[in-house]
């Protein structure tokens, strides 16, 4: 694994208009969007492991116009994946899902989680699980694994462009980062900037 | 339209009608089949089947970000699966409006509901939501109105509990 968790979260978002709505799943990925220019249309998450993924589809349902971008890490999308199932179902054109998978529980101690190889050692394995062929099983067709720094371009325009569902499992280096700019945390206050950002007052 | 007459869930269902309730999160349960499809056929609602009924409190933020009201229906051993995810309005401050049929509860035929039961409305207020619970049929109505207002003119998080005394226990072919 080469690629730099941050490089690709810039090249998600980088030139967002008001209409690239992100949620970001808890822990790294709160961090890194937040690294990548805080505004009120990101809703970083402190809570809620295993949600990202519906936050996002009830925002894609009730706003078909705009980009639903989900940025979360292996470990909240291995606790939801029946949410994957449950997009499939509705099949919203708007939604992207991208997992930054870097095999591990990085909150908490660098644990491998069920995405590491079974290889990777006797007391602290994997399953080898793979997250894009989870989502493609689960009925989310367009769902790939992207490991090359080629390939992040085309990861970054499908994002933006390509008609939706879209899985996308970005296989990331384990990284201990510097997090100079910490993400807001109270969460009225994110809900209520980005409610009004999106729809406006009340 | 609601009437005096009209079945209580008939009324439910033109409740979160008048409510303008766009997305429906539900896990199937018998009490709830009759508004499940009456929901599924609404052309102003959409209904979304859940693999795990946590899944709607994530759901019911992103629609509320969005700009739209959601309900969730589920059975009260649902409400088990959700504990950590029903916090997230307390802390966010939004509105979540839960329609929850009781099992475990009066005359339950299958004990293994009952400790879930029991638990359901301990669980709720737990967690920070309002909570009301209905046994009468001319109660329903009002009492949803009534949560529904609280829910999304509160930012608040209201379940109403739809009693085994309303809904009938499970016989298991049973008298």
């Amino acid at each position: 694994m080469t690629l730099h968790r941050r490089a690709v979260v810039r090249a998600l978002m980088q030139n967002p208009t008001d209409d690239l709505l992100v949620i970001a799943g808890l822990g790294q990925c709160t961090w890194d969007i937040t690294e990548a220019g805080d505004r009120p249309q990101n809703l970083p998450l402190w809570g809620g492991m295993g949600g990202a993924v519906m936050i996002g589809l009830g925002l894609a349902l009730a706003q078909p116009d705009k980009r639903v971008l989900v940025i979360t890490g292996d470990g909240d999308m291995l606790m939801g994946l029946g949410s994957l199932a449950t997009v499939a179902a509705q099949r919203p054109a708007n939604l992207v899902i991208v997992v930054l998978d870097n095999e591990k529980f990085g909150e908490t101690g660098n644990q491998a989680t069920h995405t590491a190889p079974v290889a990777g050692g006797p007391s602290d394995r994997g399953a080898g699980t793979d997250l894009a062929a989870v989502a493609r099983g689960c009925g989310i067709a367009d769902s790939t694994t992207v490991t090359q720094e080629a390939d992040i371009a085309v990861l970054a325009r499908d994002a933006r462009t390509k008609s939706g569902p879209i899985f996308r499992n970005v296989k990331v280096l384990v990284e201990t980062l510097p997090n100079t700019i910490v993400p807001p945390k109270d969460g009225a206050y994110l809900k209520d900037r980005f409610r009004q950002a999106v729809v406006g007052a009340a | 339209m609601t009437t005096a007459t009209a079945d209580w869930r008939e009324q439910i269902f033109d409740t979160l009608k008048a409510h303008d309730i766009r997305q429906v999160y539900y896990v199937p349960d018998a009490g709830h089949a009759t508004l499940i499809e009456a929901c599924q056929n609404a052309n102003s609602m959409r209904a979304i089947v859940l693999t795990t009924e946590e899944e709607a409190m994530a759901g019911t933020l992103g629609a509320w970000l969005g700009g739209e009201k959601s309900v969730t229906l589920m059975q009260s051993s649902g409400v088990g699966n959700c504990i950590n995810m029903l916090g997230l309005s307390k802390t966010l401050r939004y509105p979540m409006l839960m329609l929850i049929t009781m099992r475990g509860d009066f005359g339950e035929m299958n004990p293994w509901q009952n400790s879930m039961g029991q638990a359901t409305p301990k669980v709720l207020e737990a967690t920070g939501c309002i909570v009301f619970s209905v046994e009468r049929p001319e109660d329903v109505q009002p009492t949803v109105n009534a949560a529904a207002n609280m829910a999304f003119e509160g930012n608040q998080a209201v379940a109403v509990l739809l009693r085994q005394k309303l809904i009938g226990a499970k016989s298991f072919g049973k008298k």
